[in-house]
Parts: structure tokens; sequence; C-alpha cells
């Protein structure tokens, strides 16, 4: 065991793929020399070569497209998109191509790929530095949409990922990244994709959260406590296909739910989970379920904390759902 | 007025071709020696039989959905030659990277035409099990990817195979084919760019058919010639009279003998003529002057090498009429077959969505099979009782 940051055990479980399977590849935007601009490939080309860790033009339709047609051949390219918000020019591949590729052959091909991109604000990167898009892939029928929010979990899934069949993005918390460490193993272990944890237990609300919002949610969970509420978080680790009993389980118990995202309220994540959640325990339902999200505005950099659903803005919500 | 508002020709080539355009074929059936890939009469009637059977093919389909027997068909009137030739010029171990159009490709290569036509009817034997729409073909045995309509997209999936393949150190080379249209895609500016910089084996097959649907190729790029695209890339680019193939044989075998040795990617330019409408869906006569048809017929690729073929030996008007009523009598028989075959089950809608269906897709399978429709099959089958 070793203490690593999140970068530290992505790049960890990077390495270990690379090594373990010569058909995984590496491959985007500065992710070579410079070893990624967020340094998750750091030295990884070194240790790999150029043919394995490769810098590619700036073109993410380039990077997607002849990453899907390398996974056609048997390969398992690891493309990353610098940042969530520049994957748009590469969509038509993921949601037209990746995504349907199995459907449309009758499994005859198939498009093992793992799409990492970091994601969500909170480091002053403003609009197109923050985003947190993973409402528009969880919706894409035939793609599996990971989000891990701590360096454990992070290696785990990934290893799992690039190992699965199917086309996985992999969505890391960039404002997570060096803010917290802990330990993790150096050898390969399993993190089961579809698999939510309950992270810290509790009787009268359960609170869903995944990536840098977890510990937000973590931290609300805390000071509420205090106040006589004992709330039940979820991390969520993997969005789709989501972990539907361990919410519905929770909810059983403590009749109120809140789901906590950074994206944009409307379409978001979380009005799904509250459906799912509504259909299957309705009758268990003490309180409304509530949101606490991002605003429906572009993302904003001066008052971008008060934008992001950050603890100050759960609290009031765990307090209503536990008093309504 | 804007130049579309009419009727009007297109700058689609019409032969003789210019200077810059290889042609081997000339109009009296010989070849310019000097170009000629020096093929042997077996070789040269496997490709003419191929192109009739293509064109036969077509002509059936395209009937059937008048018909209103099947949806939906898009044909490679005009373009057998840019199609079938350079599928032939490919060797068995290269992949094909298919646009929509070159099922005649597909057919080539050995790919069952019962298989075809079922998968035309989405009938229970249709390979994509009702999924895709008629003409979206695929076969991995025959290293021929999938079809899919967005423009251009598939274009880079041929560029990560070949790049795949040399990574791998295997001799394998991959001809991806789009239309004039796709070279104003992101696709292809994508894909373009990934070839030249690591030197891809692949060869890129543009069927430059003068049209694509109702804008004519000197509406969608106001470059003079498509090849001069590829400079930008830094690839060379070849014009190749696609009616005539013979030309267009040799040019994609020296493309792709180029990509084999290591020397990257090819834009091959195949100037032909698209002889029908876009599809089945489309209606030429609102945006085409009849005229320009007229004219093209003339330069039609299978009457250009049943003219060279008359000058050789081992081919002739009896074996041709034996071998169009052969290709007749196999269709029908698909066709009867196709007909007869009841529609897929309704679960395979769920499947191959993933690899191993989520709870989400069993639940929703569930909920589709024991719905309405399952108490209008009791309801039948107590009827019939």
């Amino acid at each position: 065991m070793t203490e690593m940051n999140l970068v530290q055990a992505i790049q960890s479980g990077l390495a270990e793929a690379l090594r373990a399977d010569e058909n995984v590849v590496l491959m985007g935007e500065d992710v070579g020399r410079l070893g990624g601009v967020f340094r998750v490939t750091q030295h990884l080309q070194d240790e790999f070569g150029k043919d394995r860790v490769i810098d590619t033009p700036l073109s993410e339709s380039g990077i997607l497209g002849t990453a899907i047609g390398m996974a056609l051949h048997g390969m398992r390219p690891v493309p990353e998109i610098q940042f969530a918000d520049f994957i748009y020019p590469g969509f038509d591949q993921l949601v037209s191509e990746a995504a349907k590729y199995r459907y449309r052959t009758a499994g005859e091909f198939h498009v093992p790929l793992v799409v990492r991109t970091p994601y969500g604000g909170g480091i002053r990167g403003g609009q197109y530095h923050s985003q947190s898009p993973e409402s528009l892939f969880i919706h894409t029928a035939g793609l599996k949409v990971l989000c891990p929010s701590n360096p454990y979990d992070a290696k785990g899934l990934l290893l799992e990922a690039i190992e699965d069949d199917d086309p996985v993005l992999f969505f890391e918390p960039k404002r997570a990244y060096r803010a917290v460490k802990m330990e993790v193993p150096e050898a390969r272990y399993r993190v089961p994709i579809g698999q939510a944890k309950v992270v810290r237990a509790g009787e009268h609300v359960t609170c869903v959260g995944w990536g840098a919002m977890l510990y937000e949610a973590f931290a609300a969970a805390e000071r509420v406590a205090s106040q006589g509420v004992d709330v039940e978080v979820i991390d969520l680790r993997t969005l789709w296909p989501v972990d539907v009993d361990t919410i519905v389980d929770s909810v059983k118990k403590t009749g109120r739910l809140v789901v906590v995202h950074e994206a944009p309220r409307t379409c978001g994540f979380g009005g799904e989970l509250v459906a799912l959640v509504t259909e299957r325990a309705f009758l268990y339902l003490e309180a409304p379920p509530r949101r606490v999200t991002g605003f429906d505005t572009p993302f904003p950099i001066t008052h971008e904390n008060e934008y992001l659903p950050l603890a100050h803005r759960i609290v009031p919500a765990l307090l209503e759902s536990a008093r309504f | 007025m804007h130049p579309s508002d009419q009727p009007r020709p297109s700058q689609a080539p019409a032969s003789p071709v210019g200077a810059d355009v290889v042609s081997v074929i000339r109009s009296d059936g010989s070849v310019d020696p000097r170009l000629d890939p020096g093929l042997s009469i077996d070789q040269v009637v496997a490709l003419y039989k191929a192109m009739v059977r293509t064109r036969i093919v077509d002509e059936r389909l395209e009937k059937l959905q008048r018909q209103g027997r099947i949806a939906f068909h898009v044909g490679s009137l005009g373009e057998e030659a840019a199609i079938v030739a350079s599928a032939a010029a490919l060797r068995d171990r290269d992949w094909i990277v298919p646009c929509y159009r070159e099922v005649g490709a597909l057919l080539w290569r050995g790919y069952p035409l019962q298989r075809y036509v079922d998968h035309m009817y989405g009938n229970a034997d249709d390979p994509v099990r009702g999924r895709q729409m008629p003409d979206h073909t695929f076969s991995r045995p025959l290293r021929y990817l999938s079809v899919s309509a967005p423009i251009g997209t598939q274009i880079p999936h041929g560029v990560g195979l070949a790049w795949a393949a040399k990574m791998r150190r295997l001799d394998e080379v991959v001809g991806v084919y789009f239309g004039d249209g796709a070279t104003s895609s992101n696709g292809f500016h994508s894909a373009m760019t990934f070839a030249g910089v690591y030197a891809a084996p692949v060869v890129f097959l543009c069927r430059n058919n003068g049209w694509a649907i109702s804008l004519p190729t000197d509406e969608q790029t106001a470059a003079s010639r498509l090849a001069d695209k590829a400079l930008g890339y830094g690839m060379p680019a070849v014009r190749v009279d696609g009616n005539d193939a013979l030309a267009v044989w040799r040019c994609v075998r020296e493309a792709a003998d180029h990509a084999l040795a290591g020397g990257g990617p090819t834009f091959v330019e195949l100037m032909t003529y698209r002889l029908g409408g876009h599809s089945t869906s489309d209606d030429p006569r609102l945006y085409r002057d009849a005229n320009e048809l007229n004219t093209q017929r003339a330069h039609d690729p299978l009457l250009r090498l049943r003219k060279h073929l008359g000058r050789r030996e081992g081919w002739n008007d009896e074996l041709e009429d034996d071998w169009r009523s052969l290709v007749e009598e196999e269709l029908r028989e698909c066709v009867r077959q196709a007909e007869a075959k009841p529609p897929p089950p309704l679960e395979e809608v769920f499947r191959d969505v993933y690899r191993d269906p989520p709870w989400h897709l069993q639940e929703q399978e569930r909920e589709l099979l024991d719905g309405p429709r399952a108490n209008e099959s009791q309801a039948a089958d107590s009827e019939s009782s």
C-alpha cells in the first residue's frame, strides 16, 4: 500500500494497464511529453514509449474517431479529452458510433474504449473548464458512465473499465485531483462497475452524490449531525448503469432523499434518480425528494462557490427534508 | 439569383476526363498500354460480372421499394466501377470501411446475397436483427465495417484501424469510402489530419459522383479539385476516372502498395456520376437537369468495361445473357425466401446494447414482453382455439 492522491492513483492504474496488456494505448492532447495538463500521464511516455502514450493533434473527433477504429481492430485505447468541456467535437463519435456499434452489428463488432476526462468546477476555470456533462452520456444507450470520488475507487474502477468490453466514460473530479490522499494498493485490484457505496450510515436522510461533491455531501452530513439529523451518504461511483437497489434500500430506511450534483438541475441526473426512487419507494417517502445542484446557467467564475452545491447549500436541504 | 435555384448541370466530370485524371480504357475499348494494370481475362470477367450483379440487385431493390415491399434502398447506379474495382484492388486481409453505397464491395468479398436480402427485409435472419434501416450492412469475417448514416464519422475509424494494424505490425491496408459531400465533414478533416501525422496505411476512396443529395460538388467546396485537399494534410492524391474499372483498379492497388510499403495514406478521388437518386427517398428531377443525366448515361461504367471485353477473348453476349439470368434467378429466390421469413423476435430490441444487459434493460424488456402485446397475443391464441 502507498499513500496516493487521485492523480497518482489514476496514473498507477494506467501504468498497470499498459504493463498488463500491450493492446492498451493512451492518446490525447499533451498526454505524452507534457504528461497531461493535470500531469495524470506524467512520465508514462518515458516508460512505455511514444507509440503507447501518444501525443495527438488537437482534434477531439480525431482522437475519439481513431480510438474507435483501434478498438474495432481489437485494441483497448484509453483516450483522454483534456477537459470534459471540450468533448463536444467528439460527441458524434461517442453517441452515434461508439455507443451504437455493438447494437448495430448484433455483437459482431464492439468498441472497448475508456474515455478519461476531468470534469467539474472549483478550480477557477470558468465556463469552459468547469462543466459536468455526465447526463448527456447517461442518456445515450450503450455507454457506461463512471465517476469515482477517491483514489482507491479511481484506480480500481479504471482497471475494471479498461477490461470492460463496452465503451466507458470515465469522469475525473479535477477539484479532488490533489485534495485527497489515501492508501492505495500498488497491485491490481477491482472495484466493480455498477456498485454504489454507503460511505456514511445514517437513519434520517439519504444523501446521494458522486465525484467532487461527495466530499461536500459528507461535510454537510457531519454538520447536521450536531443538530440531531443522521444522514446516510451514498457515493454512486458508477453513474450508469446506476446501483438503484442501494439507493432504494436506503430511502426505504430513511424515507428522505437529497441528491447533489454540479451539473445544471434541469434534466440533470438528479431528476432521474428522484424518479427512480419515487417509482420504487413512493409509500416510504416522508418528504419531497430534493435536488441540490448547479443552476440552469452557464458556469460562472466569480461566484463559482455559490453555483456549486457546496456543503453550505446542502445543509439546509438536509434539514428541511428531515423536518418536513 | 442563387445558382442552385434552377436545375443545372453540375461540374461532374464529362468523359473524356481531364488530363489530370488517370484513365485506362479508351473510347474504342482498347487500353492505354502505359497505364494498363495487366489484369488477366479471368480477372476482368470477374470484375465485370460483379458489376453487372450489383446493377441487377440495385434495380430490383429499387422496384421492391417502389412496390412497398422494402422500406428503403440506397443504390450505386453508375458507380459500380468505383466501388467494385476499388474493392477488388484491395487484398482479402485489407479492411473496407464503407460509407453506405458500397454493397457491391461487400458482395465482391463473397457476402451471401440471401443474407443481404434478409437484411433489406429486416426479417428474422437479418444480421442486424431489424435494428437498422436497409443497406446498413457489415461483416467482421469479411473485414467490412458497419454502415452508419452520419456523414464522415466512419473516416477516422478507417484511420484508427490502419493505425492499429501498423502498431501491431500486420500487413493490412484500409480502404475507406465516402462521397464528395463528406469532404466538408468534421470526420474527414480529423481523419486526414491523423492519417497524415501517423502515416497510417489507409487509402481514402472518395467517390466524387457530382452530387451530395441535391448539392453539386462545385457548391460543396470552392476547391476546384477535391484531390487538392490532400496537399494540406501532407499526403499524395490521385484523380481517377471512376467509371473506368481498370483505372480504378490500377490506382487503388498502387495506393495500397504504397501504404503497405510504409508510405502512408493516399487520397484517391474517383470521378464518377450518380445515375440514380441519392436514395429511393430522393427525386433528382427536382434539382438536376435531364440533359446532364442523358450525357452521363453514355459514360456508364458497365458499357465501358463491356466494350473493353469485346476486344478480348473470353466474354460474349451469350455468356452475358446466361450470367444475367443466373443472377436474376438467384435474386428472385432470395426475395422469395426473405419474404417468407417472420420478423425478428421482440426481445431483439434489447439485445447487444451492452455485452450483458444491465438491470434497466432487463426491466424494460419485461415491460414490453409482458405488456399490451402479450395480452394481444393471448387473445389471438384464445380466439384461434
